[in-house]
């Protein structure tokens, strides 16, 4: 028996049409869609806090809108953290979309993630070396990784949908593969193999050819039509990943290997709530065109405590842009620069750190090295974190003024304000958590 | 068999990720003749005096040979992460591109 399952989101913004071409020609068992990174939930939370039905993926409809029919039709379980910081309101979508599109399915909500209440001012932040009081910023929200040990449950009502918040990413691959082939708890070895494949998964594109073109050395084929990935899971954990026939992209062995240790540091210890997954060993292997064989992905015992995520209120940060062309240009915007880094520390008072990159000659790297400017057409970009709203609005002006008072010939004003969030890891006992399943229908 | 220098994007691929303020780069060398080569090229000493006011904290390097590649981990290496920086880039996608662009000493006939 070879269970199918598919990527179906890998971020918060990912592609929608290669969702729905896979569920539909994939005849998958599963299709995980992955919406949440790090910092994800907190917006959530803020979104839940200023109106108590929100709070959930804002795209929720039109991603389930695009498989639920094929999905309910082929019987393919839909898994997924689109919950976000309110899964019950999630799956009230879920069935609202469900009953307008004449379908009847049977929704799993999974909470339990959400563990704000046990952030007290006492909690110790073990990266930054303090507590939440002295660290001194608001706490917003915090959530654990659940694991496969939280969805296995709602597996068994053998649902079409499984929403829920935060569940480390791979295990919302490795719940329905382990549930169909019965996988014990503590059979290290096949949840770490299957670990594997959901981490493979997780990033849609990223293993078909996305994150990767790089000519002459790496050619990418059909690269704006890339196809989600999908697996062909066997009972020991090992599979093919593969992509639909017809889709753009690749998946090769240099595809697989670079998204393998993706975001991963040591490679025998990729710590999940659900096992020590060990990818050191790992044999990867062309098995056809488009076709990769993975096997010898192993693990060892989960780790003790589950890491959880708290996110606090980071202020906002502030980014201001404006453009110099022609003979010149490096020079007079290097002036518009030292005009904004002067006029914010001495007319506003400004104490802040405040970053000034060309881009065109250096932004990204600029803090590694340093380039000599060569090109005409040069773009300042200013930008400065604060929880002033009014010294954020400062920066803004002051760039914008440049437009009646910088340099010459100086134009492309943009400039905005984002709210922002700070993100730090805690560790909290398996026990603290629990964990309940509510199965609506609609 | 000759020595040759040659930037490290001749002979391999990369691919950057992070976690708060740890940056995370493999290393793939395309031909697997090359792989012992670009290991003895790419060592912890050399990737810390690369971009030092960067890549500012402890290095750590894992081999893979059951896959010819090279697992670099930089600590405090992401302008304060996430949650500080004011990079653009502030995951720091475009890190690779840092060490692609290393020489590195390959074998040639």
């Amino acid at each position: 028996m070879t269970f199918r399952i598919g990527a179906g989101a890998g971020f918060a913004g990912d592609r929608i049409d290669p969702a729905r071409d896979l569920a539909e020609r994939g005849r998958l068992d599963a299709l995980a869609f992955e919406c949440l990174a790090e910092r994800t939930l907190a917006y959530g939370h803020l979104a839940r806090m200023a109106d108590p039905d929100k709070g959930y993926h804002g795209f929720i409809e039109r991603r389930l809108e695009a498989v639920l029919a094929a999905c309910v039709r082929q019987r393919t379980t839909i898994v997924t953290n689109m919950g976000v910081a309110n899964p019950r309101a999630a799956g009230r979508i879920a069935v609202a979309l469900a009953r307008r599109l004449g379908l009847k399915i049977r929704v799993a909500v999974v909470e339990g993630d959400d563990v704000t209440g046990q952030v007290t001012p006492d909690t110790f932040l073990p990266e930054l070396g303090r507590t939440v009081r002295e660290q001194g910023l608001r706490v917003v929200g915090a959530n654990v990784y659940l694991g496969i040990e939280a969805l296995l449950p709602a597996l068994d009502a053998e649902p079409h949908l499984v929403i829920t918040g935060r569940v480390a990413d791979p295990s919302l691959f490795l719940a329905p593969i382990a549930h169909r082939f019965g996988w014990r708890p503590d059979d290290w070895q096949r949840l770490g193999a299957g670990t594997a494949i959901g981490h493979l998964l997780e990033c849609t594109t990223q293993v078909t050819g996305g994150y990767f073109a790089d000519p002459p050395y790496k050619v990418v084929p059909n690269i704006a039509r890339l196809g989600f990935p999908f697996a062909e899971v066997e009972g020991d954990g090992s599979g093919i990943v593969t992509k639909l026939d017809g889709t753009g992209g690749l998946v090769s062995e240099l595809t697989v290997k670079e998204q393998l240790l993706y975001e991963v540091h040591d490679p025998s210890a990729y710590l999940t709530p659900d096992v020590t997954a060990d990818f050191a060993g790992t044999r990867v292997q062309q098995a056809g065109k488009d076709r990769v064989h993975i096997v010898n992905a192993s693990g060892r015992e989960r780790p003790a405590l589950l890491k959880a995520i708290v996110g606090f209120d980071g202020g906002f940060l502030a980014e201001a842009e404006f453009s110099y062309a022609g003979a010149g240009a490096v020079e007079r915007a290097q002036i518009a620069a030292a005009i904004v880094r002067e006029r914010m520390a001495e007319v506003h008072g400004c104490r802040e750190v405040l970053r000034l990159d060309l881009i065109g000659v250096n932004a990204l790297h600029a803090t590694a090295i340093h380039r000599p400017a060569q090109t005409t057409d040069v773009r300042l970009r200013a930008a400065m974190r604060t929880h002033d709203r009014r010294m954020a609005e400062n920066l803004l002006s002051e760039v914008e003024s440049l437009w009646l008072g910088g340099p010459a010939g100086g134009g492309g004003y943009r400039g905005g304000i984002t709210p922002s969030v700070n993100t730090q890891p805690i560790y909290v006992e398996r026990d603290a958590i629990s964990v309940n399943v509510e199965v609506l229908q609609s | 068999m000759n020595r040759h220098t040659v930037p490290l994007r001749e002979v391999a691929s990369a691919r950057t990720g992070d976690k708060g303020n740890i940056s995370c780069v493999s290393v793939w060398v395309y031909d697997p003749r090359d792989y012992e080569a670009v290991k003895a090229s790419l060592t912890v000493e050399r990737l810390a005096q690369a971009y030092p006011a960067l890549w500012r904290g402890p290095i750590q390097r894992y081999e893979v040979p059951a896959l010819h590649g090279l697992n670099f981990v930089f600590h405090d290496a992401l302008e304060g992460g996430v949650n500080a920086s004011l990079n653009l880039d502030f995951h720091g996608k475009s890190f690779s591109f840092l060490l692609l662009a290393l020489d590195v000493e390959v074998q040639r006939p």
